[in-house]
């Protein structure tokens, strides 16, 4: 299996998952999964529903333990790590959850606003930073809306907002396209591209739509025409473009199946991993 | 697993095994003391979190606007009626031995000791009791709990404890208001029915009550507020299942606390006569 090349060597691992294994009462869901995310890398977890790729996330953001194996984030070990400085750590990364998973009791503002309320910062710094995050995601009209105001790709596009609100270095994406048409997927995807390449930030992407994973691999957002832009077929264009590589790994009954780069997948014969190609 | 209720032990992996009677009776026993197990972490740390910060001043007054005075009105009426009824029953016994002046004396025991405290802790607990797990409930399904975390809020102060404060706080507001509007209603019952004055109900009543029944009537409902509480919360927060496991929730939280504060109740009197034995 192949991994991305343009990452170099020296480079120490942001997300590092070893021989990780998880299960509850109805059975073993993750059986000994082992992988790296590098810095400024996207990491796209493929799989059918009920493979354990939310688990993954919720296993990187430490909102779940292994039973066995281990998993480090920013090269902490994180089965160390007590809840309360679980907590403390979890400011370095956003979720952006399946459904969003806004807070029903708190308007667009607050909801965006959540983690420097926390904070207990000013609310006059608060306002302007909830406004810029609202623009990133061309929903700044919405602040004063409930969340059950919204529709589905809005409230994803919030939650998008909610996670980037304090700039963290990683974030973590649950299915951030499901359920929705082709054109606001196409929106959401638009802004996860922004995000990595405005704010360099390193990725795990857990989807079931292939189209998501091949146009992180083969778009970028260009930030002089304010546009995304299709990467350049070959040569040092191209590796310009793909400063900030993208990864699939597919995960078949809680193993990984396959492990490689958007070339490796689309050019497999692979029987299963055809199922996603078609 | 986490050190935390919301990954609860009752969920480690299981071998795959035949079923038999006597394995079935064991899983079942294994999964009732994890859950005491969870249940007393919770309840626990519902308190230990008032040590240390944060705190969430904000949430403890909204929920003591939602426990208090939300459910003012159910205590109220409640209050006022159960007064009438214990002085219309009582009040037919006495007037056959012609004692119908100790009308006052005993509605105003029972209604301190026992009656203010359990009906309003009942009526509390099947009102909030279900709408903390139900609120809590949804808040899990729609994974708003597991967002509350991943942005480095520990749930169990920023959820558990204000709630169970808040019901700390107002239950023996609420029953102390129960128990003066069931003594109204008692006066009101002596007056137009038994035709005794007003003023004799209110001394009779006053002078029966010291201070080990006032004792009694002001601690049952702290014990109470943290059963329904705490009970509320934690099968909030552990729901499986989806909306459907958010009604069957539901339903638990109501029918153990209720349960819950019915045996309190019962150990919590006998504590009470022994220490006005002792020390009244």
């Amino acid at each position: 299996m192949a991994t991305a090349t343009s990452i170099e060597p020296s480079q120490s691992p942001v997300i590092e998952f070893d021989a990780v294994r998880i299960g509850f009462e109805e059975g073993e869901v993750l059986r000994g999964i082992s992988f790296q995310v590098m810095p400024r890398e996207t990491v796209i977890l493929l799989g059918e529903t009920g493979t354990g790729k939310t688990l993954s996330l919720k296993l990187a953001a430490g909102l779940l333990k292994p039973n066995s194996g281990s998993v480090h984030v920013l090269g902490k070990n994180l089965q160390s790590m007590s809840e309360r400085e679980l907590l403390r750590f979890r400011r370095e990364i956003g979720f952006v959850f399946q459904e969003g998973a806004l807070f029903d009791s708190m308007d667009v503002a607050d909801n965006v606003a959540y983690r420097l309320l926390e904070e207990r910062i000013n609310p006059e710094e608060i306002e302007p930073q909830v406004r810029e995050a609202l623009r990133f995601v061309e929903l700044d009209h919405t602040m004063d809306l409930v969340p059950s105001e919204l529709s589905g790709g809005m409230r994803r596009r919030v939650s998008i907002a909610r996670a980037l609100i304090t700039r963290p270095p990683i974030v973590l994406y649950d299915s951030p396209t499901a359920g929705l048409d082709p054109v606001t997927s196409q929106t959401i995807i638009t802004l996860i591209l922004r995000l990595r390449d405005i704010y360099g930030v390193t990725a795990l992407l857990a989807t079931h739509r292939l189209q998501d994973g091949f146009a992180m691999a083969n778009f970028h957002f260009d930030q002089k025409s304010n546009r995304v832009l299709a990467n350049a077929k070959n040569g040092a264009a191209r590796n310009a473009d793909t400063h900030a590589p993208t990864r699939f790994l597919v995960l078949r009954e809680g193993e990984i199946y396959f492990q490689g780069s958007p070339e490796e997948l689309a050019g497999s014969n692979d029987q299963y991993l055809k199922r996603f190609l078609l | 697993m986490a050190d935390t209720p919301f990954q609860v032990t009752g969920q480690q992996p299981r071998a795959e095994s035949g079923i038999s009677v006597s394995g079935v009776l064991i899983n079942s026993a294994k999964q009732f003391v994890a859950n005491v197990q969870d249940y007393s972490h919770l309840a626990a740390q519902s308190l230990t979190n008032l040590l240390r910060g944060p705190h969430y001043l904000q949430d403890l007054l909204d929920q003591m606007d939602d426990i208090g005075v939300g459910s003012l009105p159910i205590v109220l009426l409640t209050g006022f009626f159960i007064g009438v009824v214990m002085v219309l029953q009582t009040g037919s016994q006495f007037t056959r031995f012609g004692q119908s002046a100790l009308t006052g004396d005993v509605v105003s025991i029972a209604l301190v000791r026992e009656l203010g405290p359990t009906l309003t802790g009942i009526f509390v607990a099947g009102r909030c009791a279900a709408g903390i797990a139900s609120e809590l409930g949804s808040m899990l399904v729609t994974e708003q709990v597991d967002a509350m975390r991943a942005m480095g809020t520990d749930p169990s102060r920023k959820l558990v404890t204000p709630r169970v404060l808040a019901a700390l706080l107002m239950q023996p507001l609420l029953t102390g208001l129960a128990d003066f509007v069931g003594l109204l209603g008692g006066c009101a019952a002596s007056v137009f029915s038994l035709r005794l004055s007003a003023v004799e109900f209110w001394t009779r009543a006053i002078h029966a009550l010291d201070f080990g029944d006032i004792m009694q009537g002001m601690m049952k409902p702290v014990a109470f507020g943290f059963i329904l509480a705490t009970v509320g919360c934690y099968k909030g927060l552990t729901v499986r299942g989806g909306t459907q496991g958010v009604g069957r929730a539901t339903t638990q939280a109501v029918v153990i606390s209720s349960v819950l504060i019915i045996v309190a109740d019962t150990f919590l009197t006998k504590l009470a006569l022994f220490l006005s034995d002792k020390i009244f």
